[in-house]
C-alpha cells in the first residue's frame, strides 16, 4: 500500500513539474501542472509521517502562491506567447539539459549507494504539536528572524505599492 | 480502527451528504418564501401529493440531467470539464473530519463517530478548503467568455483574502483548548466553568461559596471566544461566496461571472458545492465553538456511567451514540437556518466592501484577538496555579 502511494505520488509530481517546463503554449498549464507537482509532493510528505508539513504545502503552495500566480496570468491575459525566445538559443538549451542529465545521475547515485530503510519514528513524529514545540523551543531564534524578514518584505511591499508616501 | 467503526461513520457520512444536500434546495426556497411573504416551492406533484413542496430537489435534479450540456466555442474543453469536480470535491472531502460523536463501546468493538480522527483535522478542512479555488476560478478562464473572465479574478481574489482571516481567526481558540483535532475539542467543549469564581480569586468571597459553585458555564468556543465565532462565520461565508459575498457571481453586473458558460449537472454540481458547503459551515462551527455532540452542562462519560445501572452497558453507550449524533444534527440545523436568515437578509456587498472588510476589518481584528487571549490565558494560569 505504502510503495503504491509512493510510486503513484513520485510519478505524478515528477510528470507534472516535467510539465511545468514542458508546456510553452500556454503559462495556464504550467501552473496548473505546478500544483499537481505540489499537492503530489504533499501526499510524499504525509507518507513520511510529516503531516502538517504536508498540510501546510497543500495549503500555502498549491491553495494560495499558485493561485496568485495563476490570478497574474489570467489578469494579464497571457496566453499562447511561447517561450520568449527560448527556440533560437541552442547552446543555452543544451547546457540546460546537460546540467539536468548529470544532476540526476549524481542523485540516483547517492541514493542507490545509500539504501537506507524506512527508519521507524515515535507515533509524536510530525504531528502539530511536535513541530509547534521545535519551533518554539529549539529554533526560536530562527522562527523570530523569519519573522522579522517576513515584516521587512511586508513593508516593502506597502511602500512600493503605496504611489505618494505621505 | 475496526471494520465496524468506519462502517458507522461512512453511513453517516452518507447520511449527512445524501439527506442535506438535496433539501437544501428546499429549505432555501421555503425560508426565502417564508422571509419575502409568498407561498414558496408548492408546484411539483406526484399524483396530487406535494409533501410541502418537497418534490421539488427531485424535478430539480431531473431538469439538470435531462438538460443540454453545453461546450462553448475556444473553450478549454478539458478545464471546462473537471472544473465542476474541483469545486464540488472539496466539499465532500472536508467531511471526513467532522465528528458526529465521541468513541462508544458497543459489544466489545470501539466505534467511532468520525471517519478519520486526525490530529490536524482543522488544517485538514482548511488545506482541503483552499483547494475549492481552482474550482471557482478556472471555470470562468475555461469558458472563454468576459464575463466568466471577471468573475474569475474576482473569486480568486476574493478567496485568497478570506483564507488569510480565515485562518487567523480561531487561533486564539487553538491556543485555549490546545489542539486541532475536532474530537479532542468536542470533549474539551464538555466541561464548565465558574462564571463567578474570580471573585473567590480576588478574596471577595471565601472558598466554597454556594453561589460561586453553583453558577457554571459550559466551555464552548462560543463563549470562551465569542467575537471570532461570527469573524469566522463571516470568513467562511465569505468563502462559500453565497449573498451577501457572491460579488463573483453577481448576476447584476457580470451576468452569473464564474459558471456563466455551464449548463446542465455541470452548473448544477457548483450550486450543490455552495450547498454542501452551508453544510459543512455549520458543522464546522458546531464542532469547534458550540460544543460539538454534547448536552451543555452534561459530560458524557458521567451520562453513560449513570445510565449503565439501568440499560446494562451496551445499550447505554449505543442510547448515548445516538443521542449524540442527534444532538449534533440539531445544531447543524440550527446554523444552516441562521445562514440562510443571513443570506436572504443582506443585500451583496459592493466589491471593493468585501475586500476592506476581510483585509482591513477581520484581519487586524483577529490579530488582536490572538494578543488579548495570550493575556487571558497568562492571567488565568497565575491566578489559578
Amino acid at each position: 500500500m505504502r510503495a503504491a502511494l509512493f510510486w503513484i505520488f513520485s510519478t505524478a509530481a515528477v510528470g507534472s513539474a516535467l510539465g511545468v517546463v514542458g508546456s510553452l503554449r500556454s503559462p495556464i498549464n504550467s501552473a496548473l501542472s505546478l500544483v499537481v507537482s505540489m499537492l503530489a509532493l504533499a501526499g510524499l510528505y504525509i507518507l513520511l509521517e510529516a503531516q502538517f508539513v504536508g498540510l501546510i504545502q497543500v495549503m500555502v503552495y498549491a491553495g494560495a502562491i499558485v493561485v496568485l500566480f495563476l490570478f497574474v496570468i489570467m489578469l494579464l491575459n497571457l496566453r499562447g506567447s511561447g517561450a520568449a525566445g527560448a527556440e533560437n538559443q541552442p547552446i543555452a538549451k543544451a547546457l540546460g539539459a546537460l546540467v539536468a542529465v548529470a544532476g540526476t545521475l549524481w542523485l540516483a547515485r547517492t541514493l542507490a549507494a545509500s539504501r537506507a530503510p524506512w527508519p521507524d519514528v515515535e507515533a509524536s513524529f510530525g504531528t502539530t504539536q511536535a513541530i509547534g514545540e521545535a519551533l518554539y523551543t529549539d529554533y526560536v531564534l530562527s522562527v523570530q528572524v523569519a519573522g522579522v524578514l517576513l515584516l521587512a518584505g511586508i513593508v516593502a511591499a506597502v511602500v512600493l505599492a503605496k504611489k505618494k508616501i505621505d | 480502527m475496526a471494520m465496524s467503526t468506519v462502517w458507522v461513520s461512512i453511513f453517516l457520512f452518507a447520511l449527512v451528504l445524501l439527506a442535506f444536500a438535496p433539501v437544501m434546495t428546499w429549505v432555501e426556497r421555503k425560508q426565502s418564501a417564508l422571509m419575502q411573504d409568498r407561498i414558496g416551492a408548492n408546484r411539483a406533484s406526484i399524483l396530487g401529493f406535494k409533501a410541502l413542496g418537497l418534490i421539488h430537489p427531485l424535478a430539480d435534479v431531473i431538469k439538470m440531467i435531462t438538460k443540454e450540456d453545453t461546450v462553448p466555442t475556444g473553450a478549454h474543453r478539458f478545464l471546462h470539464l473537471v472544473s465542476p469536480f474541483i469545486a464540488v470535491a472539496p466539499a465532500i472531502i472536508s467531511f471526513a473530519v467532522i465528528p458526529y460523536g465521541g468513541v462508544y463501546e458497543l459489544w466489545g468493538t470501539r466505534v467511532s463517530l468520525t471517519v478519520a480522527d486526525l490530529d490536524y483535522g482543522v488544517l485538514y478542512v482548511f488545506a482541503i478548503g483552499s483547494i475549492a479555488t481552482y474550482g471557482s476560478m478556472l471555470a470562468g478562464w475555461a469558458g472563454n467568455n468576459n464575463f466568466g473572465m471577471l468573475g474569475s479574478i474576482r473569486v480568486s481574489a476574493q478567496m485568497i483574502s478570506y483564507e488569510v482571516a480565515l485562518g487567523i481567526t480561531v487561533v486564539g481558540l487553538f491556543m485555549i483548548f490546545g489542539t486541532l483535532r475536532l474530537t479532542d475539542m468536542g470533549i474539551l467543549q464538555q466541561e464548565t466553568f465558574r462564571l463567578f469564581g474570580f471573585l473567590e480569586h480576588a478574596g471577595v468571597v471565601g472558598k466554597g461559596n454556594g453561589f460561586v459553585d453553583a453558577v457554571t458555564i459550559p466551555m464552548w468556543g462560543i463563549v470562551l471566544q465569542p467575537l471570532p465565532f461570527f469573524m469566522f462565520l463571516t470568513a467562511l461565508m465569505a468563502e462559500n461566496k453565497r449573498a451577501p459575498f457572491d460579488t463573483p457571481e453577481g448576476e447584476s453586473e457580470i451576468v452569473a461571472g464564474y459558471f456563466i458558460e455551464y449548463s446542465g449537472m455541470k452548473f448544477g454540481l457548483y450550486m450543490m458545492g455552495e450547498w454542501i458547503e452551508v453544510v459543512v459551515i455549520s458543522a464546522l462551527l458546531t464542532a469547534m465553538f458550540l460544543g460539538g455532540w454534547s448536552i451543555p452542562w452534561v459530560r458524557e462519560a458521567e451520562m453513560i456511567a449513570a445510565w449503565t445501572p439501568v440499560l446494562g452497558e451496551n445499550m447505554a453507550n449505543l442510547a448515548a451514540m445516538v443521542l449524540a449524533v442527534h444532538v449534533f444534527l440539531i445544531k447543524v440545523i440550527v446554523l444552516i437556518w441562521f445562514q440562510m436568515l443571513i443570506r436572504w437578509s443582506m443585500p451583496r456587498f459592493r466589491y471593493d466592501q468585501v475586500m476592506n472588510l476581510g483585509w482591513k476589518i477581520l484581519l487586524p481584528l483577529s490579530l488582536a484577538n490572538i494578543v488579548i487571549t495570550a493575556f487571558g490565558i497568562l492571567i488565568v494560569q497565575e491566578v489559578t496555579r
